[in-house]
């Protein structure tokens, strides 16, 4: 019996773990091995912290790596400011079908590839894109207005693409908020931040924890959308990562990237765990 | 000379209202949830509105907290209109049915809260949370989790987190609707407790009449939209004024029945009942109404004989309950069922089941309404 027992919970637990070791483990390992050895010769390699030392003497390259974080960071924001009220919509004021629809509506965008979605964008931008057609048509232009290809562009085409993993979670979260707390919050003298502030926030904690730390994983790690709307200006570490593997041929170089970029997202969600008081076993469950 | 007492009574009849509602109506499409109300709530009263689900009693009561608008009509409170003034703004708390305590906060922030939005002091706001919650017997719990409590105990935080911010008015939805029976009756004690002590003013909705009838000093009974009597527990039960209010409110025993002369009525069965009328008319369909207590039971006919309405029947089945025992007695040639209280100490406390008793009630007992 128990041998029998055994032998399931071995069989069950084989598919976790092959794909953990062979998809994540290994790799990461081969990574991390591969980062710490420098060229000494024509294929020659032995150990050294040669390929963090070139990161730390490279301005480009740690600037690109802080700009990446503190940009992910703005990015995850404002996907949750302008993802609340959506799902706090969805979540509390829609009913019934509608409710499905503007949950289809949130998801329409992604049936398309990342990659057409950020070219929809730069039809939108160009210099002669739709909008600058529309801003000298109103009189607002005189000329044509270049809106790619700066930070702006990029923030907006992050946050478009993170807004679905910031709503699902959160209308989630708010799914379960209990109107009567709502009213409760106004009838004992709360005004409209009090009741956002005390009550509907602290509930919507784990959602908003869960969302966060998914749009900020996605952002750090994206690629598309900074190298075509910011274009020479993306800048974004990914991009370092890419030339060192694929232009420069130097995989130990972009092995130590790719490593220092898996420290930083890691680390940066930690902080924001630690502030925000929330344990990262209670969020997975709970969003 | 003794001069005069400041607070006579004659001065508190003058003295404005906690609460007056006049003509408040409110429709949902073409339906009147609540239809041309009135009403007015004296100062520390406890005062119940007690109606069947669907009556428009939550509505009233959700006009009253500020979550709903009344479509014509004014509530005022303590003589100022609450028109346009939001629920936060009100000097009104509520307790909801289901409690609605924050259950992302403790027991403590539960009742700071209130405070905190006025921008309480955070040392004042300690101090009024320690001193309300050791009012209501919870001093010790003020750094639980509120999902920590017992039915029992959430209420009660419930009541000191908006007695706390000494509201005017404090209104209670159903507050007992979610708990068991033994707690319910003890917690209608606590509340009137609660009450008497902290001598502000409630409003009470509910569809249950025994916590109407035992908490309150005055009842409104409320069906479909209106009021159909204000008075106190006793006058209601006593003199009810329509028939809705003589079947909702206590036991009863009632028939559909037609006017055989101005205050007599035949039941289908053939019977005449002798009762008190209500109403001008006095001809075609009429409800009748006797109370069980009003009943009296004997093994011969001789004991009944001062009793205008008297007949021989046979016990139908014993409803034992204690003191609450029953007796369902069919007479045996008005072919009319009732129900009769067994005192458990009188001559017929052991009755059995096909026993024959004589049963009869005076005529001032029976209540007579024109259908």
């Amino acid at each position: 019996m128990m041998r029998a027992r055994g032998l399931a919970f071995w069989l069950l637990l084989l598919p976790p773990v092959l794909w953990l070791g062979l998809l994540v483990i290994v790799p990461h390992v081969e990574i991390a091995v591969l980062s710490f050895s420098e060229r000494v010769g024509p294929r020659l390699y032995e150990f050294g912290f040669a390929n963090y030392l070139e990161f730390l003497k490279e301005p480009l390259y740690w600037r690109t790596y802080a700009r990446t974080a503190i940009m992910s960071v703005l990015v995850t924001a404002i996907t949750l400011v302008v993802a609340f009220p959506v799902a706090f919509y969805i979540a509390k004021a829609a009913q019934g079908a509608t409710k499905a629809v503007l949950f289809l509506l949130c998801l329409l965008p992604f049936w398309a590839s990342e990659l057409v979605r950020t070219l929809g964008w730069m039809i939108l931008l160009r210099e002669t894109g739709l909008v600058s057609a529309l801003l000298q048509a109103t009189g607002l232009a005189a000329g044509p207005v270049e809106l790619l290809y700066n930070d702006g562009a990029v923030i907006l085409g992050l946050v478009y693409g993170g807004l679905l993993f910031m709503v699902v979670p959160l209308v989630n979260a708010l799914d379960s908020l209990d109107f009567s707390l709502v009213e409760a919050g106004f009838d004992l003298g709360g005004s409209r931040i009090d009741v956002l502030r005390r009550i509907v926030v602290p509930h919507a904690m784990p959602g908003i924890v869960a969302g966060s730390i998914v749009v900020f994983m996605l952002t750090v790690g994206n690629f598309v959308t900074p190298a075509l709307l910011g274009g020479k200006n993306g800048l974004w570490f990914t991009e370092q990562i890419y030339a060192q593997f694929i232009t420069r041929f130097n995989w130990p170089q972009g092995a130590a990237f790719g490593l220092l970029l898996l420290v930083l997202s890691s680390a940066i969600v930690w902080i924001g765990l630690r502030l925000t008081g929330q344990g990262f076993g209670e969020t997975m469950r709970r969003g | 000379m003794r001069r005069p007492p400041l607070r006579g009574p004659a001065i508190q009849m003058t003295e404005i209202a906690d609460l007056s509602l006049v003509r408040v109506t409110k429709r949902f499409g073409a339906h009147a949830a609540v239809a041309a109300v009135e009403f007015d709530v004296a100062r520390g009263a406890f005062f119940s509105i007690l109606g069947p689900s669907g009556c428009g009693k939550t509505t009233l009561m959700r006009m009253i907290a500020g979550f709903e608008t009344p479509d014509e009509g004014d509530i005022a409170i303590r003589g100022a209109s609450m028109r346009g003034v939001p629920a936060n703004r009100r000097p009104v708390n509520m307790v909801f049915q289901n409690l609605a305590l924050f259950p992302t906060m403790t027991v403590g922030e539960n009742v700071a809260y209130g405070l905190a939005c006025r921008g309480v002091a955070r040392g004042e706001q300690e101090a009024r949370v320690r001193a309300i919650l050791s009012r209501v017997g919870l001093g010790e719990f003020v750094d639980r989790r509120v999902t920590q409590l017992s039915g029992g105990q959430r209420q009660r935080v419930a009541i000191a987190r908006c007695l706390v911010l000494e509201p005017t008015l404090l209104l209670l939805d159903e507050p007992l609707g979610a708990l068991d029976l033994k707690l319910r009756e003890h917690m209608k004690i606590e509340l009137k407790r609660l009450q008497a002590d902290f001598r502000t003013t409630f409003v009470y909705i509910t569809h249950d009449q025994s916590e109407a009838l035992v908490m309150s000093d005055q009842v409104a009974v409320m069906n479909r939209g209106r009021f159909e009597q204000v008075g106190s527990p006793r006058a209601l039960y006593r003199d009810p004024a329509s028939a809705f209010v003589a079947g909702f409110v206590g036991d009863t025993n009632r028939w559909d029945a037609e006017f055989a002369a101005a205050d007599r009525v035949r039941l289908p069965g053939g019977a005449l009942v002798a009762g008190r009328r209500f109403g001008t008319a006095s001809a075609g369909p009429a409800t009748c109404f006797v109370r069980p207590e009003s009943v009296a039971l004997a093994a011969d006919a001789a004991a009944l004989a001062g009793l205008d309405n008297r007949y021989a029947g046979e016990v139908v089945s014993v409803l034992f309950d204690g003191a609450n025992s029953t007796l369902l007695v069919r007479a045996l040639d008005g072919g009319f069922e009732l129900r009769a209280t067994l005192p458990q100490t009188g001559a017929l406390a052991g009755v059995e089941k096909g026993a024959r008793v004589q049963f009869g009630w005076a005529a001032d007992a029976a209540r007579i309404y024109a259908a």
